[in-house]
């Protein structure tokens, strides 16, 4: 058998690298796009002479909204601290009822349907009955925001801590584990990944809870101001009231982000994470 | 002694008579320290064995009785490795190899004492299967032959006296496959746990083990059994031995048989 041997093969033109020059591409493009929105609104306002009172062009509504500014900051600061609290209780008992719902198939079995039905119900229709039991006011919106914001909460941990790998239980019981220790060690740390990637979802859902029951029932927050707006037909401030609520949106969310990042690093290994391990 | 003894051992899938067959009166013995191979067509029963002996399923006839006990629940002395790596993808090669550690007695309430001396037993039985420097790194950063390679680790850490392998090697090239069973092998040979090897290579079955039992078609049971006389350390060259070559001849040929019986 005749063997030949490769020698002295020259190194090949080192390539640039295109991932840092992406990377701040992708850091500047929603600026660019957020913006770019605003510009395109306010030129459609602009030629086609659309009335302040039908929609405002932004120019009007960051008008209005810095000269109504203390009592936006006041709603809004109320709007987020009822979200906040609804959202907290939202995740306490969401986890709890998805370890639970996840742990065990008869507790599955028998609950899941009536939670089900229980998430079909619009939440919009039980904040009246809410005010009956507890008045106007800050209550009824944190249970709003609750009720809305928990149901993505428990699917997604509940996923998580059932589809644990059966292979990987039966190593953890031929060692003895019993059915907690194999939630603490495996399911719970699993589904942690679920778990962030819903408060994601659970934190924008609270926001809707909030406002809606603001609107509709409390003398105060973000909802209140839009509707006292537009019952005034101060547009513009009613969309101040809706820009500040999506910017609180975001600053929520990407603390969310934030957590998930470093909870859950390792489910989301990028593309340099991977380069590096193959070493 | 026998640490492993199976007396006539049916499971039937399913709660009724018609259920699926995967264990027809499979009778077997394995001695304290010996190495036991399984082989057999697939679909043949054999993961199904594992978990019979390790009391993960209960067994629908016959007895099942390990060190001196009867199996009525799941045994909290087996070290499992199976195919699949199964490693945790939160936690390091070192912690994933901990893991029995934090679960299994005395270990586990020594374990906050005494980390230090743990964790240098974890790093020296990684080192022995070739995984030093790689402690620190997460499963996804390795291979999937070191994935399983810190497998078997975790298979290993709390001492186990009952291995039980199902097909640990399968989804590995065959030089990573020869690898790890020198490894295998080493960590046999420094500890001596019975080792139940179930397998479809019937080359790694003659290298690895004592005594290589086939099983039948489904509903399984064991129909040969061949000692290997091979004397230990054993070296990958000794595969290609005729003794090596005769047996996974002969071995080949009963599972053939025990495949026409079925068709």
């Amino acid at each position: 058998m005749a063997t030949t041997d490769i020698v002295d093969i020259p190194p090949a033109r080192p390539r640039k690298p295109v991932l840092l020059r992406r990377k701040t591409l992708r850091r500047i493009l929603p600026w660019v796009v957020i913006i770019g929105i605003f510009v395109f609104w306010e030129i459609v306002v602009r030629a086609f002479g659309i009335e302040q009172f039908v929609l405002p062009a932004p120019s009007a509504i960051f008008e209005s909204g810095w000269k109504w500014r203390w009592p936006i900051l006041d709603n809004a600061w109320q709007t987020l601290m009822t979200t906040a609290l609804g959202f907290l209780i939202a995740v306490i008992v969401g986890l709890l009822a998805g370890i639970a719902i996840g742990s065990s198939t008869l507790v599955y079995d028998s609950f899941y349907p009536a939670l089900i039905g229980f998430n079909s119900i619009p939440k919009v229709a039980v904040v009246p009955i809410l005010v009956i039991w507890f008045g106007v006011g800050t209550i009824p919106a944190i249970i709003t925001a609750f009720l809305i914001a928990f149901f993505p909460i428990l699917v997604n941990v509940a996923v998580g801590i059932a589809t644990v790998e059966p292979e990987l239980q039966d190593v953890l019981r031929a060692l003895g584990a019993s059915r907690w220790q194999v939630i603490r060690k495996v399911g719970l740390p699993r589904s942690m990944p679920y778990f962030f990637a819903s408060l994601k979802v659970a934190i924008t859902f609270a926001f809707v809870g909030t406002i809606v029951a603001e609107t509709v029932a409390s003398n105060k927050g973000i909802g209140n101001l839009m509707l006292v707006a537009s019952s005034r037909f101060e547009v513009p401030l009613a969309f101040a009231g809706l820009l500040v609520t999506s910017v609180m949106g975001i600053g929520m969310y990407l603390v969310c982000t934030a957590i998930e990042g470093r909870m859950t690093g390792w489910a989301m290994r990028g593309a340099d994470a991977t380069m590096r391990g193959q070493g | 002694m026998n640490f492993v003894d199976l007396d006539r051992v049916s499971l039937r899938y399913g709660e009724d008579e018609d259920g699926t067959l995967a264990l027809d009166r499979a009778t077997l013995q394995v001695g304290t320290g010996e190495f036991v191979a399984v082989v057999g067509p697939s679909g043949c029963g054999k993961s199904t064995l594992m978990k019979v002996v390790t009391g993960l399923w209960p067994p629908s006839a016959g007895t099942v009785v390990v060190s001196g006990k009867e199996v009525a629940r799941p045994l909290s002395i087996a070290g499992m490795a199976f195919q699949n790596p199964t490693l945790l993808p939160w936690r390091t090669t070192l912690a994933n190899v901990m893991l029995p550690l934090e679960i299994v007695q005395p270990h586990c309430s020594r374990l906050k004492r005494e980390r230090a001396a743990y964790e240098s037993k974890a790093r020296d039985l990684l080192a022995l299967v070739g995984l030093k420097g790689f402690e620190d790194q997460f499963p996804w950063q390795l291979s999937g032959g070191m994935q399983q390679r810190a497998s078997l680790c975790r298979a290993l850490i709390h001492d186990p006296s009952l291995l039980m392998l199902d097909e640990p090697f399968a989804s590995l090239d065959m030089f990573t496959r020869e690898e790890l069973w020198l490894a295998l092998q080493n960590l046999w040979l420094a500890r001596k746990p019975t080792v139940i090897l179930v397998t479809h290579d019937l080359r790694e079955a003659a290298f690895l083990s004592d005594r290589v039992l086939v099983m039948s078609a489904r509903p399984g049971r064991i129909v040969a059994e061949r000692v290997v006389e091979l004397a230990r350390p054993r070296t990958l060259d000794m595969t290609y031995e005729p003794y090596s070559v005769a047996l996974v001849h002969a071995l080949r040929e009963h599972i053939s048989a025990a495949r026409s019986t079925v068709t």
